[in-house]
């Protein structure tokens, strides 16, 4: 692994409680929505690759994906603005997280090289399982960019061991079975998932889907390394367009104050 | 990877559902263990002879088989070539191939002990065949149906809701099959506890592919025996419409391992090939993910699905089954294509011919015909698969043809 990249995850989690961005690149005006969120706080930045058919996404990102494919982003705008990203942020970890499609388009070799030229740390592949790893894992590996995977309430036992081999940077607990947007898990779901993922792995273990508030977020924070908020920060950059950056930073900084009190 | 020269046709997939570089389980993690749990309860139920004799049962005295195989003497003539021979699976209850498939499935969902369905539907066919057998055996069916396939067909929509199912018009995207499959994943990603997802055609994440294949096979079996005892022979040709692939590879599959019987599998080229409006997407895609396995699809440099168009809502799919995109890799089966214009002339033909309104899927397969057909001589056989009936389409095809009703 290139050292550089699992550094700033291993600085990033060794803080204490993370707080971790998800916002769709190309919808708004990326740059200054992505500098609002590290400004408020962030810790880690999640930036989506929109794709035509999120299959795992609710209305809010789905609608995120429309808007910017509508805006007609390239893969290439999204390697800019992390090229970008990571020029103005040296040390704020920053992943790339879609579906396999796009991903795999020019070949796994080519997305990986781009990716690590972009300053990428790691890749959230929704659709990969990690039964179909070849497909993009080992590319990543080879670049030292860390596939980040995604377990979930129905991953048992049995399975985890599967999913967490070969899965670097940190585990992403997504707490409903469901898609990403308003449906949230009960607390107690949660610290008992996350405890029963720990036995398994060091690996931090961030907790996602269905987090939209500071009282949320902060108790989640009690039981895990990581709170990851995608939709409720999307429909801020839906509704407030180009003065989304203010509203972005005020709230960011609320689920961070949230998330770092529990540290 | 793919075999230049296998022993077999039959043996696919392997155990990871692959058939050579395509198929595969390409889903969100959620649905992985349930996409397990699907495999090993398909693998017991292959096994067991009682699952079998249900199936059968349902079969001949539920759907209506074995379906028919017509010899069609003047559309024959008409062409001056090849013998056409018809398996006729629009004769089926609900009037199409899809109720096969459904059968199964839903006999699989019971087993599984899931008490609530899920579907996807185009043209509707599929979507009339998984509420027909979810009225049969007591089961809640909710189908998503794209907001302009609603629009086109809505005969089955209101059959639907007669047979009681809740049809739930997909705005996302056209509003077609692709979006529908969409939403149908998504429902089933956050109701997985209780809800068996029936795919309608031989695509998604294994196994279903191998199930639906497995399944539709029965429309092969049968050709195969019927001819053989009707005609003292094999078939030369093997003649399909392709939306997603399942008519086709149900008659193909059988045949896999004869190396005579040639076959053709028929993409819809809806306004040609020349522009974007088709949904031909082993002549026109790349191999990509979609919908839980990799296969050909429309796309674009970046990956982005295209949406394909066709006259006809069961092919208009920018997907294909991962079977056939195997199936054409090796060279075993031919694809062809034709255009909306071509399938419209063929509706007609066969009505005027033959007195049969055929749906306007298997119209494609019959445009292929009209051209095949006159270049071999008169002792070649040709089976067509007559996958659906025109009932639905008469709508579609009057507008088309400038026609008020
Ligand atoms: C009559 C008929 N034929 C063919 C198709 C295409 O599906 P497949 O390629 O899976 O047979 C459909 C789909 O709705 C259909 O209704």
């Amino acid at each position: 692994m290139a050292p550089a990249i699992m550094t700033r995850f291993t600085d990033t989690f060794s803080r204490g409680p993370a707080l971790v961005c998800f916002i769709t690149a190309g919808d708004g005006d990326t740059a200054a929505n992505l500098d609002a969120m590290v400004e408020g706080g962030a810790d880690v930045i999640e930036l989506g690759m929109p794709f035509t058919d999120p299959m795992a996404d609710g209305p809010a990102i789905q609608n995120a994906n429309i808007r910017s494919l509508g805006k007609e982003t390239k893969t290439a705008d999204v390697l800019q603005i992390a090229t970008d990203f990571r020029a103005r942020h040296p040390d704020v970890p920053l992943v790339l997280m879609g579906y396999a499609n796009p991903m795999i388009r020019r070949g796994p070799e080519w997305f990986a090289d781009a990716a690590e030229k972009a300053g990428v740390d790691g890749v959230i592949c929704v659709d990969l399982a990690p039964e179909e790893d070849e497909d993009l894992g080992p590319a990543l590996r080879a670049k030292g960019i860390a596939p980040i995977r995604l377990a979930t309430p129905t991953t048992d036992e049995a399975r985890l061991p599967m999913v967490l081999d070969k899965s670097a940077g940190f585990l992403y607990y997504v707490s409903v079975a469901g898609i990403t947007g308003k449906q949230s898990a009960a607390l107690a779901d949660i610290k008992s998932n996350v405890s029963r993922i720990k036995q398994h792995t060091d690996l931090p273990v961030a907790v996602g889907f269905g987090v939209r508030t500071p009282e949320q977020a902060e108790a989640i924070a009690k039981v895990a390394d990581g709170v990851v908020v995608g939709s409720a920060l999307v429909e801020i950059v839906a509704e407030h367009g180009e003065n989304a950056p203010q509203h972005l930073c005020a709230l960011v900084e609320k689920l961070a104050n949230a998330v770092h009190s529990a540290r | 990877m793919t075999e230049n020269k296998p022993n077999s046709f039959r043996n696919q997939p392997d155990d990871r559902g692959h058939f050579g570089q395509f198929g595969g389980r390409y889903v969100a993690e959620t649905l992985m263990p349930l996409i397990l749990g699907l495999e090993k309860e398909y693998k017991a139920a292959k096994e067991d002879p009682a699952f079998k004799a249900e199936f059968d049962d349902l079969l001949e005295h539920y759907v209506g088989r074995p379906s028919p195989m017509y010899f069609a003497p003047r559309l024959t003539e008409e062409l001056g070539g090849a013998q056409i021979w018809f398996k006729r699976d629009e004769l089926n209850h609900t009037g199409a191939h899809k109720i096969n498939n459904c059968i199964g499935q839903i006999l699989l969902a019971i087993r599984m002990g899931k008490t609530r369905i899920i579907a996807e539907t185009g043209a509707g066919q599929h979507g009339v065949a998984t509420a027909t057998v979810c009225a049969r055996f007591g089961l809640p069916c909710i189908v998503y149906m794209g907001a302009e396939d609603v629009r086109r067909q809505s005969p089955n929509v209101f059959r639907m809701k007669l047979l009681g199912a809740e049809v739930r018009p997909v705005t996302a995207g056209r509003g077609t099959l692709k979006d529908a499959m969409n939403e149908a994943l998504r429902d089933w990603v956050a109701n997985v506890h209780d809800t068996f997802y029936i795919i309608g055609t031989a695509a998604g994440p294994h196994p279903y592919p191998e199930l639906v294949r497995d399944f539709q096979s029965v429309i092969g079996k049968e050709a195969r025996a019927q001819l053989l005892e009707r005609t003292g022979k094999l078939p030369d040709l093997l003649v399909a419409a392709i939306g997603g692939g399942s008519n086709a590879i149900g008659l193909f599959h059988p045949f896999l391992d004869d190396p005579t019987v040639k076959m053709l599998g028929v993409e819809a080229a809806g306004h040609g090939l020349d522009g974007d409006e088709h949904a031909a997407s082993l002549a026109g895609g790349f191999p990509g993910v979609l919908h839980g396995n990799k296969t050909y699809l429309l796309q674009d440099e970046d990956g982005q699905i295209t949406e394909g168009h066709s006259i006809s809502a069961g092919l208009d799919y920018p997907g294909i089954g991962p079977e056939h995109a195997w199936l054409k890799e090796t060279g075993r089966v031919e694809y062809t294509h034709a255009t909306d214009t071509e399938a419209l002339e063929a509706f007609q033909l066969l009505c005027r011919t033959e007195g049969i309104i055929p749906a306007l899927e298997p119209s494609h397969a019959i445009a292929a015909i009209t051209k095949v057909a006159p270049t071999m001589p008169k002792d070649a056989i040709i089976c067509a698969n007559l996958c659906g009936r025109g009932d639905k389409d008469i709508f579609t095809v009057a507008e088309a043809l400038g026609v008020e009703m």
